[in-house]
């Protein structure tokens, strides 16, 4: 990158930002910070799974308890979900690479609303177990030797999937704003880094859930 | 103001802290004067023979690796046998019982002598402190004996010493606790053997702390099911502290104070294997003090079979 | 004095809008870094207020200037302040976001917007946190230990939390920043091993930025739902475990101190090069000495709990890696000793301040050395003696390498000269009013005076004494330089492109640089080439 090189020449790009010299280098830095930023992602999240996992090797019978009560029908449905969306984004950004601009927005809502699909289930997940009385702070009221440290796993239950459920909101309201860009023709077949970028977020957000899934709701379930 | 060197391992650990000071100042003034003398010799304008000049050296480097490397590990190791032997109380050590709370410490002799802020104790005779915290992370700590240790609510951790001078000497809450840490003071009273048994004997307590624990045994219901003779099929505590116990989920672990505790206020996280997930949790019915008390009586179960309350 | 022909100098980066509204929309990372010292200023008299506090109150063993509970309130917000939003973004923020760029020879750092995102950020969490003083203050240590901080304490912990876990993602995005610039924006010809160490200091706290910080932030954040919703995971009554909250924080807190100080040290190697007019000694190996840093540094964060309850294994480990972790330093340290043999050595402000660092920095890792010994530990641990051994690295090292970082590119900054003889002054005064302040604390601590104590034993005030008497003339040391450089924007002589004749991409360049930083491609060649004449 040559510093003090006139502004104008080979800057015809109007994607091209100032301190760039040219695409390719602009696509690198975007990328690499993507990258980064998803190694932060997945410190933040291994506060919690190493919290959990912590409680889960001190209590394992208030876990497996705890875990017994979540809805595991909901919970694959919901890991299908995310997988399937998955699959659709990765499919949006293809579209858009092969100038099929209607297919990616097609493509984009769709993983969009089963974005949003999956916080509906999960909201309705949150429902039911309110009225089992298994929200601490709020409404828990279980007996039995494993209760309090069933409560432990529950409070875990709640930030681990608040936390990934906040991250999957903001997942899609970026979506949103892609498809409206897209259908506007803001990207091109060469210049799509920002959705691709987008595409690597979600597919972070899906592998979390992965880890998520198995972790909470597969506990104590076999034999 | 020299501190003076009050337990078995203060002359130890004073050792070490001044061979590492005088290790650490000798490379400190080394430096120091490398730094001044360059600094002279080749100020700007000084006719010092500047020809030479190397901007890498491997060996150079190397050297001061690994020599520094080298005597950290002699340090490390050095410090590792004293940390050990901190941490490995005798088996003859008398088990004194510390409750920390805001802001102060409570102690419970075995026999059943309870102290506020102060601790006696009997010169050159081992003492093991069992300690826990009825709120927040409170710090044991006694700058003659060179030794502090944490205390936590929801377990006990140890502390063991045997004290070498007679005298008193500061006890300091070290874990900053709150409003009046400051305050949480105290002092450990060193006594002649002798005047240690007298002193026990002056201020005998209400019974023991086992008896106070074989009441306490009977009255919440524990006996309804520990009993042998009793229909619930649930562990017998004869001669229980300090075996290895195997546990339903495959663990095993030894019965400790932090064991016994946990079963009392947490038990489904310490099911035994072979046993039915019935007992009932404790958490909140009994106070700290009251579940030392039990832990004493279960302890007590070790030697004769079950007591009836006999100090 | 760069080749320019006799064209007029280009226009300052400075000059470039003088409303507000421009520089609280600016782009250009050298504003930018202007904003966030200005921000961090503000933030060292904030804290500097309350050691004020701290430090009166100890004169007298009864502490009867403040109630226990102010005292708690303001050792708690001195720590806040001072570690979170003085000492981690000092150096990379300002010095880091202005030289980056300049000195791998790029207009700007790569993200511009991430960057005037990440100083809002920051202010906005110091916002939080003066809010929280102002409501009434925090009473429970910087360290915000549980059960205290999430059961027991009816202070303003939540906004405290709050603020922190806000100015947090400015590290995060900071680090982020600086890591795809210094891969993707070097300028042809600058290859990795003829960047300054100091882009390689910045390089490797980035690093520690973006993956320690984030640990924090999800840990404030369960101490805040705690506060907040009346539940969480580190109650004992449930069945958690009041460590796991410290094996969290530390994990992050450690590496925190080596972000407080790999910028220092490539600080002071730039000024040491320079005003020894030689190449560092060693270069390979300061680089390789601040990566390992780095990365060994994610792994000691036990030795902060060798008296926790923490078990013996766990505790030998971390304190052999601890041992492990100070090998590097002590490389730089001699390293830099080894920079002034057959040097062509002058006294500036700024290499005053470096070889005040170099010895003080020592200094305090040789007592840390004694601190990763757990046998040794166990006497010292949360006694004054570990409050020296950090101001000693924190204060003595970092402070000092900033204000020697500020006077060594001032010029190149604001385009003008502070008065050298007050500055030589003050750099002096703050050596011997450190030393005063801090060293009779290593005695207080092993004689057993214990930390976060607003009254103490009567036995231990003449050591008090001198100490607070040894803060009030660092105070002065630290308010001169306020006056003087603040005086020389006015009044101070011009500066030319290259004052010092230093190596180093940002000094071909004019004093103030252009708002794009390079009129024409400068010129790269190999770091620290002081044999050659200047480009």
């Amino acid at each position: 990158m040559s510093a003090g090189a006139p502004a104008a020449v080979g800057r015809h790009d109007p994607f091209l930002e100032a301190q760039f010299d040219d695409a390719v280098q602009q696509r690198e830095a975007a990328t690499l910070g993507m990258w980064v930023f998803l190694a932060t992602e997945i410190l933040f999240f291994g506060v919690l799974f190493a919290s959990y996992t912590v409680g889960r090797v001190l209590h394992p019978e208030g876990f497996a308890a705890g875990s017994r009560r979540l809805d595991m029908l909901l919970g694959t449905i919901e890991t299908a979900v995310l997988l399937t969306s998955s699959c659709l984004i990765a499919l949006g950004v293809r579209a858009l690479r092969l100038e099929q601009r209607a297919r990616c927005c097609g493509l984009l809502l769709a993983t969009a609303a089963l974005g949003l699909s999956f916080l509906a289930l999960h909201g309705f997940e949150y429902y039911r177990e309110y009225g089992e009385h298994l929200v601490p702070g709020i409404d828990f009221l279980q007996t039995g030797p494993a209760a309090r440290t069933m409560e432990l796993f529950f409070c875990l239950y709640y930030f681990i999937t608040g936390f990934h459920s906040l991250h999957v909101l903001v997942g899609v309201l970026v979506i949103a704003v892609l498809t409206v860009r897209v259908w506007r023709g803001a990207f091109g077949p060469r210049h799509y880094t920002t959705l691709e970028l987008a595409a690597l977020y979600w597919h972070l957000v899906d592998i979390v859930w992965i880890f998520v899934y198995p972790l909470l709701y597969l506990v104590g379930r076999a034999g | 103001m020299l501190l003076p060197e009050a337990s078995s391992i203060a002359p130890r650990i004073d050792a070490l802290f001044w061979s590492m000071t005088l290790l650490c100042a000798a490379v400190a003034v080394a430096v120091f004067v490398a730094l001044i003398v360059y600094a002279v010799r080749y100020r700007r304008g000084s006719n010092a023979d500047r020809r030479g000049r190397l901007n890498q050296d491997l060996a150079v480097e190397l050297t001061w690796i690994l020599v520094p490397f080298a005597l950290f590990v002699a340090a490390f190791i050095w410090s590792l046998t004293i940390f050990t032997f901190a941490h490995t109380p005798p088996a003859d050590a008398r088990t004194v019982y510390v409750i920390a709370r805001q802001w102060m410490w409570k102690v419970e002799h075995p026999e059943g002598q309870r102290e506020i802020n102060t601790l006696h104790v009997p010169l050159g005779m081992p003492v093991r402190l069992a300690m826990t915290s009825q709120d927040v992370i409170h710090s044991f700590y006694v700058p003659a004996f060179r030794l502090k240790q944490d205390v936590l609510p929801g377990r006990y951790t140890q502390l063991w010493f045997v004290p070498t001078r007679l005298g008193s000497f500061p006890l300091l809450c070290a874990q900053y606790c709150g409003l009046d840490h400051a305050s949480m003071g105290g002092e450990i009273i060193v006594m002649p053997p002798a005047g240690f048994a007298r002193w026990l004997a002056g201020h005998a307590g209400a019974g023991s702390l086992a008896a106070r624990g074989a009441q306490l045994f009977r009255s919440h219901g524990c006996s309804g099911c520990h009993d042998p003779k009793s229909a619930i099929h649930a562990p017998d505590l004869t001669g229980l502290y300090g075996t290895t116990v195997h546990l339903a989920d495959g663990r095993t672990v030894v019965a400790d104070e932090r064991y016994l505790h946990d079963c009392i206020v947490l038990p489904a996280g310490q099911l035994v294997a072979g046993y039915p997930p019935v007992m009932p949790s404790f958490s909140g019915q009994l106070s700290e003090e009251e579940l030392l008390a039990l832990i004493a009586y279960i302890k007590s179960l070790a030697a004769a079979g079950p007591s009836r309350g006999a100090p | 004095m760069s080749t320019l022909e006799s064209a007029a100098v280009p226009r300052s980066f400075l000059a470039h809008g003088h409303r507000l509204g421009a520089w609280l929309t600016t782009l250009d990372h050298k504003r930018i870094a202007i904003l966030y010292g200005l921000g961090i200023t503000f933030f060292f008299v904030l804290g500097g207020a309350a050691a004020t506090l701290i430090r009166l109150n100890l004169i007298t063993p009864d502490g009867a200037l403040l109630s226990a509970e102010t005292y708690n309130k303001a050792f708690t917000f001195h720590g806040v302040i001072m570690v979170w939003f003085f000492l981690i973004p000092s150096i990379p923020a300002t010095l880091g976001n202005f030289l980056i760029p300049l000195m791998i020879g790029a207009r700007d750092v790569a993200f511009p917007r991430l960057n005037l995102t990440s100083w809002y950020l920051y202010m906005t969490g110091g916002l939080f946190t003066v809010a929280a003083l102002l409501a009434g203050g925090v009473d429970t240590g910087w360290t915000f230990y549980v059960p205290f901080s999430t059961l027991f304490s009816s202070s303003q912990v939540l906004l405290a939390v709050i603020g922190v876990f806000v100015s947090g993602f400015s590290s995060i995005l900071t680090g982020l920043n600086f890591i795809v610039t210094i891969h993707s924006l070097r300028t042809p010809g600058m290859s990795w091993y003829r960047l300054p160490l100091f882009v390689w200091a910045m390089y490797a706290v980035s690093l520690v930025m973006v993956l320690a910080t984030p640990v924090l932030a999800m840990t404030l954040a369960l101490i805040g739902l705690e506060r907040g919703l009346g539940v969480g995971i580190f109650d004992p009554a449930l069945g958690g475990d009041p460590l796991l909250f410290q094996h969290l924080f530390w994990f992050y807190s450690h590496p925190a101190v080596y972000i407080m100080i790999l910028p220092a040290m490539g600080v002071v190697s730039e000024i040491i090069a320079c005003f020894a007019r030689r190449r560092v000694f060693g270069y390979r190996f300061m680089t390789y000495s601040m990566l390992a840093i780095a990365v060994i540094g994610f792994l000691v964060w036990g030795h902060h709990m060798f008296v926790s309850g923490q078990s013996v294994y766990a505790s030998l480990v971390f304190s052999l890696l601890s041992f492990v972790v100070a090998v590097p330093s002590a490389i730089k340290v001699f390293n830099w000793t080894a920079t002034l043999r057959k040097g062509d050595i002058t006294f500036e402000a700024p290499m005053l301040y470096a070889l005040g660092f170099v010895g003080l920095f020592m200094l305090g890792g040789l007592t840390g050395l004694m601190l990763a010994a757990p046998a040794l530990d166990i006497p010292l641990h949360d006694t004054y003696f570990v409050i020296a051994h950090f101001h000693y690295v924190m204060v003595g090292g970092s402070v000092m390498a900033y204000l020697g970082g500020i006077h060594f590119w001032w010029p190149k900054l604001t385009g003008k000269r502070y008065p050298e003889s007050w500055a030589r002054f003050a750099a002096i005064l703050m050596f011997f009013g450190f030393n005063l302040t801090f060293f009779p604390q290593y005695i207080l601590g092993y004689e057993g005076m214990p930390r976060r104590y607003h009254a103490y034993l009567p036995a231990f005030q003449p050591l008090n004494v001198l100490s607070s008497g040894g803060a009030s003339i660092l105070a002065i040391a630290y308010l001169l330089p306020l006056g003087y450089l603040l005086w020389s924007l006015r009044h101070g002589a011009a500066a030319g492109d290259n004052p010092w004749g230093a190596r180093g991409l940002e000094w071909q360049t004019s004093s103030p640089p252009p708002q794009e930083n390079f009129t024409h491609p400068p010129q790269v060649r190999e770091a620290y080439d002081y044999e050659a004449p200047p480009p």
